[in-house]
């Protein structure tokens, strides 16, 4: 389960990390667990069979201090009946075992018809992310010389730099969906993981950088531009030195310029969550029954897309066994789709999005974003920026949140400046934006024709799930947004 | 549930122990140096009832290991879920195998066997009677939490739902060190989320939930679920208040995730990480005269109660402040080696990780002050919940978003949100002037309500 070696690849490599265990699960152990599933007489029953092999290596004081490395290996049961699911999951994949899950998963529907047996047929999926071979395959010296060339960038770039940590993380993680519509789909996704975080100081002065970045490869991921280990290391310590002179950042509304690439945190909290289709086929969002309605200004398209190549959010195929997709939610400002799961398509009549998604074997499927990107502008970046009087330029961030319910949504800057007469001046202290989700959106008035997928390690919690996301957008600015800051003149 | 087939068993604390022995000794005889195990087994059962009908039945049961070895001075942390015998030896060969790829630090290596625990105190963490609580009893206290809530008001139109849970767990530790124990306790809790519809299509969700080791000790349902509703009624018509500095009093449960920031930056690693701002504080004024803050993992029936820590040594309470004074940073055995001190024994572990500095049961010590007393202020803020990350470890600066209420001449005005509210850590800590006496015991930090002398607040 955890050999280090290497030989030729085929298929994604896996022969290089021992057979999988779920090349042995064929179509007739399927069909009796459907059978089981659906022995209390559910709609529909889907088996989610889920390998994962993972290593980390954790780099500091100049030296890797630990190297962790985990398999694991489980199947989810899912039955439904109507809108109601019930569920189980176990970590051993013994007869037994599988079959106690499915006829607990069945219980939710006591008392239905009990179907016909299932005939199971593999599909046939696109793949967003082919990569040479694994991360995984080879050998540890190679990763612990990626988080050397971090840590000794990060040093170099300034005296003031006290510490630097470097962390890679890497997963091979394989599914298999088989549902009782007759669907059974393989898939591999793999994750490559790689953060730096500086510590400078100066006098009595400290701050903290961070820079990192994610994406379905191997060790490829590093060859690309801008993601190389140096790159990284450079500018978490950039962050941590421009930091340092850091002033205080205004409080109350004003015009805010959000930079290409990571802003998308705003669409993934201002509107992102509240198009997933679970909280507006129970009403329970500020978006329900508002399709067809304008919930921006026509400058916004916001597309969530599975389909981006070797993107952290892609899927060749989601939770549910439905194929990853391209789905426009907003266009020109109106609102035309929300992002379905199994349960959620049914209500509204709607295809499949492929957008059901779980954290593990251990968790039933939700609406969820892949990557979530706003379409590109016409504007200048430039003349977004010299339109401001007076306002806040911001170009990274930590995080955010919503509430569904009523829409209103944070998200905290890491990296932010003052712009004063058309130009940014000082680094601004970490500050949070708030705002309300469709106001916000209709006071998009200016959209660069600079669009940046974000390179970040970006995940997504709902419900006590994660799972990894993208996000993208161009420069953008808001004609008003409250800045949380801490000076009130 | 029903049904003739084989069950999984109950976790069982003597079985999690066995199997993390087993996995010491294949450990050692691989060659490693030093070993650490742990072993966790535990069952969940999740209820979730909406607008009456049961939406989502959970049960299932799980076991995994982690292990830690040292080879050397060099570590490794692996975990598996496969129990076979062969698979457990072929683990722990190449864990051994693995740690290879480390670099030497003896920092790291495992405590001294005169630290271990010798004793395992009983903490009253297990309830017989949650074995007992089955589908159709969550489903039943879920249904009436919620239709309390949809009952009490008719401006309660909808629901995010009732969610009942019961988790029953054991875990096992065992170290070459010289420690090997094991442990068991059981946890119920049921949360109800009705909604109100506001004007301009926004809606409101409000909240309330009781939970407990002991099923005995819940809450009744239907006094969860009206608690729930007049909250979320209660928010009905929020909007911003002007940009402005002004008082801020935090609910028990808005104080909880200030309470945890300040814990972090008390942690040991993060002071040899130079990732806290109270690094160089020790022995110092870092908050008000009024505040003691303890962790206490030996809390009896507490949620976060645990008898030995994530190394094996004996779980002890440490005063992280009293008399507004910094006495201590919490340390596992690597970040108190860095400091050149001694472990307060906060390690926590995961099966998939290694040991680091966590709290267990963290307590802000209430005040004498009657809860509604602190809202006797000309104007101010009451805020009921936080938003968002804002808060940066290294200089303290805090910065999230709130709601809550806005205070006239002592009385609750109007509901406030989408406000933010800021502040140094430094100054929002040391100008805490009032304390309830309202310690909210619920979850594993404990906070009662807390009034701060000024902040910054962001809305129009």
């Amino acid at each position: 389960m955890m050999t280090t070696t290497t030989t030729s690849t085929k298929n994604h490599g896996t022969a290089d990390l021992g057979l999988s265990p779920l090349a042995a699960i064929d179509g007739a152990l399927a069909q009796r667990l459907l059978a089981a599933a659906l022995g209390s007489g559910g709609d529909y029953a889907d088996l989610y069979f889920e390998y994962r092999s993972g290593a980390d290596f954790v780099f500091e004081e100049g030296r890797v201090r630990t190297v962790g490395r985990g398999v694991t290996l489980g199947l989810g049961v899912r039955v439904l009946r109507g809108d109601a699911t019930g569920y189980a999951y176990t970590e051993e994949l013994s007869d037994e075992r599988m079959l106690e899950a499915a006829r607990t998963a069945a219980q939710i529907a006591a008392s239905g018809s009990v179907p016909g047996p299932v005939a199971v047929k593999p599909v046939v999926l696109p793949d967003f992310y082919p990569i040479p071979q694994s991360s995984l395959v080879h050998p540890g010296i190679e990763k612990v010389a990626l988080l050397r060339r971090a840590d000794q960038a990060a040093r170099a770039f300034d005296p003031r730099i006290v510490r630097v940590e470097a962390s890679l993380s890497e997963e091979w993680k394989e599914v298999l969906v088989v549902n009782s519509d007759g669907y059974m789909a393989r898939d591999v996704q793999p994750m490559v993981r790689f953060g730096v975080s500086a510590v400078a100081e100066e006098g009595t002065q400290r701050q903290g950088g961070r820079s990192g970045g994610a994406g379905r490869f191997g060790l490829e991921y590093f060859l690309r531009s801008g993601q190389s280990p140096e790159d990284h290391g450079r500018e978490a310590a950039r962050l941590a030195i421009t930091m340092l002179h850091a002033v205080e950042a205004p409080a109350g509304p004003m015009e805010v310029v959000l930079g290409a690439g990571e802003s998308g945190i705003l669409l993934h909290e201002a509107v992102g969550h509240g198009l997933e289709a679970d909280f507006n086929r129970k009403r329970t969002s500020n978006y329900t029954d508002q399709i067809g309605q304008a919930v921006a200004s026509s400058l916004c398209t916001v597309i969530d897309d599975g389909t981006i190549g070797n993107a952290r959010g892609s899927i060749n195929v989601d939770d549910e066994g439905n194929p990853g997709k391209k789905n426009v939610l907003i266009e020109n400002g109106i609102l035309v789709g929300y992002m379905q799961d199994r349960i959620s398509a049914k209500h509204f009549g709607a295809a499949p999005s492929g957008n059901g998604r779980r954290q593990s074997f251990r968790h039933e499927p939700l609406p969820r974003m892949t990557n979530t990107l706003m379409a590109t502008g016409n504007d200048d970046p430039e003349d977004i920026i010299r339109s401001v009087k007076r306002g806040v330029y911001a170009k990274k961030f930590s995080g955010g949140q919503v509430n569904i319910s009523n829409g209103d949504f944070v998200f905290s800057l890491t990296e932010s400046y003052l712009v004063e007469d058309g130009k940014i001046t000082a680094p601004l202290k970490g500050v949070n934006l708030i705002g309300n989700g469709p106001e916000v959106l209709r006071r998009v008035t200016m959209l660069g024709h600079d669009f940046a997928l974000s390179d970040g390690t970006w995940t997504c919690g709902k419900d006590g799930q994660s799972v990894p996301v993208g996000i993208g957008t161009p420069t953008m600015k808001i004609s008003e947004i409250t800045v949380g800051g801490t000076r009130t003149r | 549930m029903s049904g003739k087939d084989a069950r999984r068993p109950i976790p069982d604390p003597k079985a999690c122990q066995r199997l993390a022995d087993q996995m010491l000794s294949f450990a050692m005889r691989a060659g490693a140096d030093g070993a650490e195990v742990l072993v966790r087994d535990g069952t969940e059962l999740e209820v979730k009832v909406r607008l009456g009908e049961p939406e989502l039945i959970k049960e299932a049961g799980s076991r995994a290991l982690g292990l830690r070895v040292l080879k050397d001075h060099r570590a490794a942390v692996t975990y598996t879920s496969d129990f076979s015998s062969a698979a457990m030896e072929r683990f722990a060969g190449e864990s051994v195998e693995l740690a290879a790829l480390a670099e030497p630090d003896p920092t790291g290596d495992l405590p001294a066997s005169d630290e271990m625990a010798r004793e395992i105190p009983e903490l009253d963490l297990w309830d017989e009677n949650v074995l007992s609580v089955d589908v159709a009893e969550a489903i039943r206290r879920a249904k009436a939490g919620e239709a309390a809530a949809l009952g009490f008001d008719k401006r309660v139109t909808n629901s995010e739902g009732a969610v009942f849970g019961r988790t029953v767990g054991a875990g096992a530790f065992a170290t070459s060190a010289g420690f090997s124990g094991a442990s068991r306790g059981t946890h119920v809790s049921l949360f109800v989320e009705p909604i109100c519809d506001d004007a301009e299509g926004k809606k409101r969700n409000g909240s309330y939930w009781t939970s407990s080791r002991f099923v005995n000790a819940l809450l009744d349902p239907q006094a969860v679920g009206l608690e729930a509703a007049k909250r979320t009624v209660a928010k009905l018509g929020s909007r911003k208040v002007p940009t402005c500095e002004a008082p801020v009093v935090f609910s028990p449960e808005a104080a909880r995730g200030l309470l945890g920031q300040f814990a972090g930056v008390m942690s040991g690693g993060a002071v040899w990480r130079r990732s806290t701002y109270l690094a160089q504080r020790e022995g110092t004024q870092v908050a008000s005269a009024l505040c003691e803050i303890v962790d206490d993992p030996l809390l009896r029936r507490g949620p976060a109660s645990r008898p030995f820590d994530g190394e094996g040594l004996p779980s002890r309470t440490n005063v992280l402040v009293s008399g507004g004074v910094l006495r201590l940073f919490l340390c596992d055995v690597f970040a108190a080696r860095k400091l050149g001190r001694r472990s307060t024994a906060s390690a926590s572990r995961g099966v998939g990780g290694g040991p680091h500095v966590s709290t267990s049961n963290l307590i802000l010590r209430p005040g004498k002050t009657p809860a509604p007393d602190l809202e006797k202020i000309e104007h101010g803020l009451y805020v009921t919940e936080l938003m968002g990350f804002g808060f940066n470890p290294v200089t303290g600066d805090y910065s999230q978003g709130a709601g809550g209420f806005w205070i006239e001449k002592g009385e609750r005005a109007f509901p406030v949100s989408e406000i933010t509210v800021s502040a140094n850590f430094d100054d929002l800590w040391k100008t805490i002037d009032a304390l309830g006496d309202d310690l909210d015991t619920r979850s594993s930090v404990q906070c009662p309500t807390i009034r701060v002398a000024k902040m910054t607040v962001a809305g129009t």
